[in-house]
Parts: C-alpha cells; sequence; structure tokens
C-alpha cells in the first residue's frame, strides 16, 4: 500500500516559553515492512539550532533549540510511504519455556538485541498485578508467539479504550488497575505483562491507516499518533508487531515511526522550556491510500527515495 | 597533669601493650608473629614517648582543625539528616613506601583495563560479541546510557579520575573490593583528614618521611587545564549541590584547585557548546569535573525525571565541544558483577594478568557458576548482580553466609534458582585490622582503604596515600560511617627524605596571576542576598532591641513611642509572641542558606562566623525574656553581626563576589532606613520617636556632635537620609551601589547606560539635591520602592 501521510503537532504558550529545546521522533524511517519515499519535517517558526541524526535504536531524531521566546511552535511531517504486504509468517516461535535460553545466546548488545527489552524501563517497571494477570493466561508448552497473542486478545477483552481515563503520564499501573487506557497505555500494560512472563518486548510509535477500506470498520487510534508493541519471539522468529489495541498484527494499516523499550525513547516530542503559564497542544494525523494510477510508476518515485 | 607529679612517672603510654588482633586476619602494625612492623616503629615511638594527657591534647588539635575548616558529615536517618562532627580516628594508617609502588602498579593497570573495557562498551562492543562480558550485565544496567553509545570523548579517554576500595586479605596480599568509576568522592577528604592528621602529628610528621599528596592534586589541575579546547573555555567541577553528602569535598577541591564550583542550573547547553551563565553573559566551559551522577546530567536525553541536569547536555559532548571527567555512563563499571569477568577481559584487552586481583565473585546468570555459590553459601556474600554497593556494605538484600540478615525470605537457594541472573556471589571478606585509639589504648580494626588515581599528562598516576575507613567494632560489616565507623589518613612512608610541598607552590620563577573565572550568576544572586538577609538581620535586631529596651519603662508609664515599634515590628511580620521572633531566626537561616550555596567563594572564618551567629540566636531563643535580657542578648547578636561584616571587609577579595554581596547590603539598607524614616521621622510622629530612629539607624553619637540643637524631624532626616558622609544614611547607599556596579564586567560594549546604572543614577541624584522639607512619607516609600526596582533590574542585568 502507498500512502500519503500528513502529522501536525502544535503547542502554545501563554505567556511565551523561553529557552526550548526539543527531541522531535516524528520521521518515519525504512525498514523491511515499509519504505519512505519521501518525507520532510517542517518547523515554524523555523529553529535557531536543528541538527537530525539517529538515536540508539537507529530512530531520526531531529534536535532542536529556540533562543528567544516562543509563544508557539507547529510541527509538521509529510511524506510518501510504501507498506509492504509481509505475508503472514507460520509460527516459527520457540517454546517461552526455551525462550531464555535462546536469547542468552544472542551475545549483542547492538540495538535489535533483545536484552533491551527485558529489563526495567524508564516508564515500564515489573509490575507484581501485571505479571500475575500474564502468567494466568500462559500454559505449558506455550509457543512464544501463541502467548503474545494470548495476552493481546486478553488485553483488548478487558481494558476499556477511553481517551479521558488517562493522560501522557499515566502510570501502566494505574491504567490495569482501572482497566482503561488508551493505545500507549495498553501498550505499556502489555509490554509490563509480556516482560513479566519473560518475553523481550518493546513499544512502537506510528500512524494507522485514516479511513478504512469499504466494509471494514475505523480502526481505533487512527485519529492521532498510535502505538503498539514488538514481542521478541526467539531466534528464528524473531521480533513481531502486534496492536493490542484492535488486537491485530501489525499490517498493511500500521506504518512505524519509531521503536524503543517504552514511550520515553520514543515520544514524539520531548522538550525543557521556561515556561509559567498555560501550554495548549493540538494534535492530527492523516493517512490516506494514494490512488492507484499515482503508485504505478513505481521505479520513477523511488528513485529520489534513501 | 597534676603539678606533685613527677612526669616519668605519670606513665607514658605503652602503645603495644594489650594489642591482640584477631585470630585468621593481617594487621597492618603487626606481622604475624607478633613483632612490630618496621614502618610503625616511629609512630609507635612517638606514642610511647607522651602522655595519656598530651596525646589527647594532640588529638584535640586535629579535631579544632576540621571544626574550625567546617568539616562535617550528613548522618541520615529516617527523618532528615543531621549534621555530625567528622569523625577522625586519629592514628594513620602507614605503609612502607615499596609495598605502596607494587600496589600503586596494579592500580594503574586497573585503571587502563577499565579505560579500554569502557572504550569497547561505548564503542563496537566486542567483548560482548566474544563473550567475555554477557550482554545481560551491560544491557539492564542502569549506568549504561544509550545515547552516549558511539560518542567519542574528545580527550580520547573516557576515565581521567578513579578509585578503588581495597582491603587486605589475611595472606596479606591486596584486593580490590570495589571500583569506583562514576563520579569517585573521597580524595578532597583525604587531603583534610591529612591537614587534621598532621596537627595531630606536628612533632613527628616533618622527619617522617611521609609522601606528599599536593605534587598529585598539582599535575591533575595541570591536566585539566591543558584539556581545554581551542575554545580556551573554564574549567569546572559540577556538583549536585548543597544538599547532597559530599558538597563540602566538592567546594573544597574547587577552592583548592581553583575552578569554578558549578550546579547544572548555571550551565545552558546554546547550539551545541556548554555555556555556564556569569554576570558578564554566557561563557564557554571547555572541561567539567562531574560530582554528579551520570543519569541526572540531562533530562532531554538522560533521565527525563532529573530535576539537577541540564538540558542538552549530552549533546555537547557529543559534539566534541566539552571535555566530561569521566565520561557520561562511566558508572557501568560499577556494577559488582563485572569483577567477575575483570580477570579474563585483562588478559584479552592488555595480554596481562592483573597484578592486582578483585575480590572473587561469581555472576549467577551461569549455570556452574550458580551451582558453585549454592554449593559454598557458608562463605558467600550474595547480593544483586548491577548493585554498585561496596562488598561490606550489606543490606536486607544481602545474603551472608547463606542466610538473609532480616531472615524474612524463604531459603538463598531458591532465591538463586530464581534470580540466577540478577545476583552475584562474592567471597565474604575478612579485612586485616589496623591501630585505632579507643579509650585511650590501641585496638585493632578493622579497615578498608580507598586509593586514587587521576589521569595527568603521564598517564595514570596513583595518589600517595588515601582514605581509609575504621569500623567501630571488630565486625568488618559495620565500617560505613553511619554505622558508626571512622575514617583515617593514609602515610606512605619512604625510606629517602621526603621534602615539604604544598599545592600553593614553592617553585621559583616567573609567575602569572591569573584572573579569577567570571563570577556564576547564580553564586552572584547568592551572595547578593546574602548581603541582604545579613543587613536585614541587623536591622532588624537594632529594632528589635529599641522595642525591648522600652518595654519594662512602658509597663510602668506609658512610653508614647513603643506602641509605633510594636507596630512597625508587628506589620513587617514580626511577631512579638518570642522575644526573639521566628521569623528573625529565619533571617539568619537564610542568610546561612545563602552561604552555604557558595561554600567555595567563603572563607572559613566568615562562614564560621554566620554559622555561630545563627547557632547562638537558636541557643538564646527559647530561655529568653522579654525587655532588658532580650535587648542584652540582641547586643550580643549585633555584635557578632559586626563580626561577621568586618571579616567579610577585612578578608574578601575583592572580586565580583564581595562586590555583589556589598550592594546587597547597601541596597538593604537603603530600603530598610527609607522605611523607618517614614515611619519614626514623619510629620506629627509620637515623642521618641526621632531618638528611636537615630538609635536603630546606628547615629546618636553622630548626631550628638554633628548638631547643636536637640534632635529634630529635620536633623534625623539630615543625617539618616540625605548626608554622604553618613554609612547609615540613605544617599550613602545610593553612592556605594553606583561605585560597585561600575566596577563590574559590562555585557555589551556600549555607552548607553545599562538598566541598573539608570535606575541608580536616578535615585542618588534625587537624594543629593533633596532637602529634609522634601521627604515626606509619601516620598520616602517611593524611595524604597526605587531601591526594589533596583534589585530588580541588577538581577535581570547580571543574574537571571
Amino acid at each position: 500500500m502507498l500512502y500519503d501521510v500528513t502529522l501536525g503537532v502544535r503547542y502554545s504558550y501563554d505567556p511565551p516559553a523561553g529557552a526550548a529545546r526539543m527531541h522531535l521522533r516524528m520521521i518515519p524511517g525504512s525498514g523491511a515492512a515499509q519504505r519512505v519515499l519521501s518525507g520532510t519535517l517542517v518547523i515554524t517558526p523555523g529553529p535557531d539550532f536543528r541538527r537530525d541524526r539517529a538515536d540508539f535504536f537507529g530512530n531520526a531524531l531531529t534536535e532542536i533549540a529556540f533562543h528567544a521566546p516562543i509563544d508557539g511552535v507547529e510541527f509538521t511531517f509529510t511524506g510518501r510511504i510504501e507498506r509492504h504486504d509481509l505475508p503472514r509468517v507460520m509460527d516459527l516461535s520457540c517454546p517461552l519455556s526455551a525462550l531464555r535460553r535462546e536469547m542468552n545466546e544472542i551475545a549483542s548488545i547492538a540495538p535489535e538485541a533483545p536484552h533491551h527489552f527485558l529489563a526495567a524501563s524508564e516508564r515500564v517497571s515489573p509490575a507484581p498485578t501485571i505479571t500475575a494477570y500474564a502468567r494466568a493466561l500462559t500454559a505449558q508448552g506455550q509457543s512464544t508467539l501463541n502467548v503474545v497473542e494470548t495476552i493481546s486478545q486478553a488485553l483488548h477483552r478487558d481494558i476499556t479504550f477511553d481517551s479521558t481515563a488517562t493522560d501522557v503520564t499515566t502510570d501502566p499501573v494505574e491504567a490495569f488497575a482501572n482497566r482503561r487506557g488508551v493505545c500507549q497505555d495498553i501498550s505499556h500494560i502489555m509490554i509490563a505483562a509480556l516482560r513479566g512472563v519473560g518475553v523481550p518486548a518493546g513499544y512502537v510509535s506510528g500512524f494507522l491507516r485514516t479511513e478504512p477500506p469499504e466494509g471494514e470498520t475505523r480502526l481505533a487510534g487512527a485519529d492521532a499518533m498510535h502505538a503498539w508493541v514488538r514481542a521478541w519471539c526467539g531466534h528464528e522468529m524473531g521480533w513481531i508487531e502486534i496492536d493490542p489495541t484492535n488486537n491485530m498484527l501489525a499490517g498493511t494499516d500500521h506504518i512505524s515511526v519509531a521503536f524503543g523499550r517504552d514511550y520515553a525513547d520514543v515520544a514524539p516530542v520531548k522538550g525543557s522550556l521556561r515556561s509559567s503559564g498555560l501550554h495548549n497542544s493540538g494534535h492530527s494525523v492523516d493517512v490516506v491510500p494514494v490512488e492507484e494510477q499515482s503508485g504505478t510508476d513505481k521505479g520513477q518515485t523511488r528513485a529520489g527515495s534513501p | 597533669m597534676g603539678e606533685d607529679q613527677d612526669p616519668d612517672d605519670q606513665g607514658a603510654l605503652a602503645p603495644l601493650e594489650d594489642y591482640r588482633p584477631p585470630e585468621g586476619v593481617a594487621d597492618e602494625l603487626l606481622r604475624p608473629d607478633g613483632t612490630l612492623r618496621p614502618v610503625w616503629k616511629p609512630m609507635i615511638a612517638h606514642l610511647a614517648a607522651r602522655t595519656p594527657d598530651q596525646i589527647a591534647q594532640d588529638f584535640a588539635r586535629g579535631d579544632l582543625y576540621l571544626q574550625d575548616a567546617g568539616v562535617y558529615y550528613r548522618q541520615y536517618t529516617g527523618d532528615g539528616s543531621t549534621m555530625r562532627d567528622w569523625p577522625l580516628s586519629h592514628i594513620p594508617v602507614i605503609i612502607g613506601e615499596e609495598e605502596w609502588q607494587t600496589l600503586a602498579e596494579g592500580i594503574e593497570q586497573r585503571a587502563e583495563l577499565l579505560e579500554r573495557t569502557l572504550a569497547d562498551l561505548y564503542g563496537p562492543a566486542d567483548l560482548v560479541k566474544r563473550g567475555l562480558l554477557p550482554p545481560q550485565l551491560i544491557a539492564r544496567n542502569p549506568e549504561w546510557l544509550r545515547p552516549m553509545v558511539g560518542v567519542k570523548p574528545r580527550s580520547g579517554h573516557f576515565l581521567h579520575a578513579v578509585a578503588f576500595e581495597i582491603g587486605r586479605s589475611p595472606d596479606g596480599s591486596w584486593l580490590v573490593l570495589g571500583d569506583r568509576t562514576q563520579a569517585p568522592s573521597g580524595s578532597g577528604f583525604a587531603l583534610e583528614n591529612r591537614m587534621a592528621t598532621l596537627r595531630v602529628f606536628n612533632e613527628l610528621y616533618p622527619d617522617a618521611n611521609v609522601q606528599r599528596l599536593a605534587g598529585f592534586f598539582r599535575s591533575f589541575r595541570d591536566r585539566l587545564t591543558q584539556l581545554r579546547g581551542p575554545e580556551q573555555g573554564q574549567v569546572a567541577i559540577l556538583t549536585p549541590g548543597q544538599h547532597t553528602d559530599t558538597y563540602f569535598e566538592h567546594a573544597y577541591i574547587a577552592r583548592y584547585l581553583g575552578f569554578l564550583l558549578l550546579e547544572s542550573e548555571d550551565l545552558v547547553a546554546v547550539d551545541g557548546t556548554l555555556m555556564v551563565r556569569t554576570i558578564g553573559g554566557l561563557e564557554p566551559v571547555s572541561v567539567l569535573w562531574r560530582r554528579l551522577d551520570s543519569r541526572f546530567a540531562d533530562p532531554l536525553e538522560l533521565d527525563e525525571n532529573s530535576a539537577i541536569g541540564t538540558p542538552g547536555m549530552v549533546g555537547t559532548v557529543r559534539s566534541g565541544a566539552v571535555t566530561m571527567l569521566n565520561c557520561l555512563g562511566s558508572g557501568v563499571l560499577e556494577a559488582r558483577a563485572l569483577m567477575a569477568f575483570l580477570p579474563r577481559i585483562s588478559e584479552a584487552l592488555l595480554g596481562e594478568k592483573l597484578k592486582l586481583p578483585n575480590i572473587a565473585t561469581w555472576w549467577c546468570g551461569q549455570p556452574s557458576e550458580r551451582t558453585y555459590v549454592a554449593d559454598n553459601l557458608e562463605r558467600m556474600m550474595i547480593g544483586p548482580a548491577l548493585s554498585t554497593d561496596l562488598p561490606f556494605d550489606i543490606d536486607s538484600s544481602t545474603a551472608l553466609g547463606g542466610r538473609f540478615r532480616d531472615n524474612a525470605k524463604a531459603s538463598v537457594k531458591e532465591w538463586l534458582e530464581k534470580n540466577g541472573g540478577g545476583l552475584v556471589g562474592q567471597e565474604a571478606v575478612t579485612l586485616s585490622t589496623t591501630p585505632a585509639m579507643i579509650d585511650g589504648r590501641l585496638e585493632p580494626r578493622p579497615m578498608v582503604v580507598r586509593v586514587f588515581a587521576l589521569r595527568t599528562q603521564d598517564g595514570w598516576t596513583v595518589m600517595p596515600g588515601g582514605y581509609a575507613r575504621i569500623g567501630r567494632t571488630e565486625d568488618p560489616t559495620a565500617l560505613a560511617m553511619q554505622d558508626g565507623g571512622s575514617v583515617a589518613d593514609v602515610w606512605v612512608v619512604s625510606d629517602k627524605k621526603v621534602e615539604p610541598d604544598t599545592l600553593s607552590g614553592q617553585s621559583e620563577g616567573p609567575f602569572i596571576r591569573r584572573m579569577p573565572g567570571r563570577l556564576p550568576a547564580r553564586a552572584a544572586d547568592n551572595l547578593f542576598w546574602l548581603g541582604r538577609y545579613v543587613e536585614r538581620a541587623d536591622f532588624t535586631a537594632r529594632t528589635l532591641r529599641a522595642y525591648h529596651l522600652r518595654l519594662e519603662d512602658h509597663d510602668v508609664t506609658p512610653v508614647p513611642v513603643f506602641d509605633r515599634l510594636h507596630g512597625f515590628l508587628e506589620g513587617r511580620g514580626y511577631s512579638l509572641i518570642h522575644p526573639m521572633p521566628d521569623l528573625f531566626i529565619d533571617l539568619l537561616d537564610r542568610a546561612r542558606g545563602c552561604a552555604a550555596k557558595v561554600r567555595d567563594r567563603f572563607s572559613d572564618d566568615g562562614w564560621y562566623a554566620l554559622d555561630e551567629l545563627d547557632g547562638a540566636a537558636r541557643d538564646l531563643a527559647p530561655s529568653l525574656e522579654a525587655g532588658d535580657s532580650a535587648g542584652r542578648a540582641l547586643s550580643l547578636l549585633l555584635r557578632k553581626l559586626a563580626g561577621f561584616a568586618g571579616l567579610v571587609n577585612d578578608n574578601m577579595f575583592r572580586f565580583s563576589g564581595w562586590r555583589f554581596m556589598t550592594m546587597g547590603r547597601a541596597l538593604e539598607r537603603g530600603v530598610q532606613i527609607s522605611d523607618l524614616l517614614a515611619e519614626f521621622a514623619e510629620r506629627g510622629a509620637p515623642q521618641g520617636s526621632f531618638d528611636a530612629a537615630l538609635e536603630i539607624g546606628d547615629s546618636v553619637m553622630t548626631h550628638r556632635r554633628r548638631y547643636s540643637v536637640e534632635t529634630n524631624r529635620n536633623t534625623v532626616m539630615d543625617l539618616l537620609a540625605l548626608d554622604p558622609e553618613n554609612p547609615r544614611s540613605v544617599v550613602f547607599q545610593t553612592a556605594v551601589l553606583r561605585d560597585q556596579q561600575a566596577a563590574l564586567p559590562r555585557r555589551r560594549r556600549s555607552t548607553q547606560l545599562t538598566l541598573p546604572e539608570r535606575r541608580i543614577l536616578k535615585l542618588h541624584t534625587q537624594l543629593s539635591v533633596a532637602t529634609p522639607d522634601d521627604l515626606d512619607r509619601a516620598t520616602l516609600d517611593e524611595i524604597s520602592a526605587a531601591f526594589q526596582s533596583i534589585s530588580d533590574a541588577l538581577h535581570s542585568e547580571y543574574m537571571g
């Protein structure tokens, strides 16, 4: 599938905020599942300092700073992205009981190594309540993928999508206790659950196709940036991506932006500023399939892509 | 000493009489056969020649030094922390030069090994790929900072200042118990221990051939100065602030080496460079000796919850604009579990065996190691693999000899089976003993020594001495000061003559008078407010005294001005329920608090005077009775305040810091005297008001000498507001502000007046041309407000 993606994030400050310095993770990258054909991140007003680089996990990171106080700032990413339709693979994952041994055989601390994704991270710490919940869902001899899918299914059933119950800083333990939250909370809970039973798990930020294909229902979380989970299913199968909010494996409707241990590693805007007053924010996402004819001449479009 | 006693009969100390080291441990003083080690002979002979009284006096000299120097430590209890006397064990640990040399070679090798290991962990990570380090121990380590991966330090080195906790095993060999690579403390305390100990042994020390410490610090200071890049910016020490238990040391080292002492809020990242906010604007920082744990250094890239970091600091390191030592993320090497792997890593990276072994360590994530630990529980300490605590810091998460201290947990074997990867076993330490003077007798006590290695131009240099910790009891697990342990100096004694040496340098030849770095804005702010609070305290004490001295008369026959004094004080929040109002003591606390934040810029005497003043007020307050006795107590405090002011004026170098304190005092005095005159010199003020104003304005004598007439409104107004010669007058304060401000560095090259200049000049002119008749209550209120607006302007010009 070929998509035109627009992400807009706006902040306004009253009174104006000084000494603003921010890290942005809004630019999708290319990988096995997707290819970025074109993309730009425009910042208004233009920052006094900007540097684009990759972070530890390979995500595109834009560092910006404003010297003078600003009363608002707007970030707009627009790009064209090709999402490949990866064939649904067989369950090649190892049994959950063998996962630790398989992991220990991986002598690497490179970004893809599963070792980063089992311990506590900034936003997700081991939580006895969530671990107990997850443990009750696992059975002897179960494959890791099956465990991952079972937990996704259970969370989809048990957690009510509710955008008023939590905010961006809510602890997953609290969201779990209330059984309510948005994609960020559900993903964090699932990460805690997976780690609790020994499955390395990380957080993916990204977009969903805004309008569903004819005859299908609209996916939850399509109006804003979305989040789902990556889980490591053993040496053979490696990482899979699963969306517990919609209880589905990430497919052609999912476009990923950044990957990390939890939200803190991938937050689209992280910043520090001196601000005493209110700040309002707005946030919009549009992911629109490109009409067939404009997507046919792929060779030409790709010529300019990274 | 008894008068009728012959000193010889009094019985000099027999130091070795009852000295019996426990079985099965090494002792620093005695060989296994019970004979004295030769390096201790001069010390023991010295002690044997002194009476217990003399020794007590010797020790008191050291203690007095520490008190005067303000060396203390914070004791943490359940509900906060208190300052305690520095627990010096006066007898140093003495080690021969030859033995020390061997030890130092082992330390240098280990420092180099850690450097290479760190370079690998933040570079190619070959150690993990080659199976020399388990990936879990790095990937799960909260001190392994992912944003630092791939960042090459500008200096070419990751480590510059490291420390090692070492102990002596029963066979007499040394053993590393812990690596300290994050931001090791103790070298400054070692210096202070030395200062105190050489006073204790002022007769013995000069000829004892003890290796001096100053050269070690000098070469490091030179190295840090060389590490500045082409921008030739400041060299600074970054401290978490005065609430950390090692803040005293940070301030001490900063003063000793002549570097800036900064907190994160002094720093700002501007496009890839690290700058310090000074009174003259932003200036680049080239070298930062970090005494703050890495994780807290930058809330933007590291721990997002850190309230004590500088956003963007990591970026300035990444862009190579600053040399950070040690590198951010250096704490990853402190995890206990790494010690299990260092012997093999040494062979792989250096091609050498460890010259100085570390405590035997087994990481329980490996099946055979786990089994070994489980089979040898009796001689194991088992604890968290990634803990950075030292082996003898035993807490509830540690099992010793197969049992938990708190008995709450289930079986240790089960624990090992379940959490193997998170645990290490370490051989239970048996530490050597060293003599400590306890109740007038030498007794053996367990000890560990922290040794320091700094990277100088010639590579690693080991401090010839150290920071010893001495156990309170014979139990080697009670070494921590928090548990009542003490600290001692370490003497490395040479066979040859050792020449004296100090940092201030004995060298001949030309010198450069180094201009001090620009004053950081935060320090200026604290000094300014220190001046304001001290002056406000002074004024308030005078007003309170005026009130109390009239109280007893007022009880007999009403004194007209009494109610006005009462109202004036109450109106400013000084509740007179207590003779010394809480708010007044609060002022002294605040002054002390400001001074505490700029300890590095303050003489010890000045600090001590302030500390004493605050203490005296607190001591006096509860038992005070309203009236004359309170008046006398306030007079005492006023004398102490004057003492502080005198010290500051006599001893403080006329750097910008002194100017800010002086401006703070002048500004506050201007406000207070204006308010005083508005209240007590207005037309129709009750009888006695003019005299009260002169008394509070400390100008009674001057008035008597200067004016031939009775006190009247105009003479009071003239003397206290308009007389340019009276250091208490309002116009005098505007002149002080004008002169001090003119001497400050300018931010902009421009002939235009700055905002504070404009406001000061305007007020000074207004007062210079005024006559007593011009000054009524409304005008004085305006003048008071004008001083406040000057304060605001100074803040935005210099201290923001």
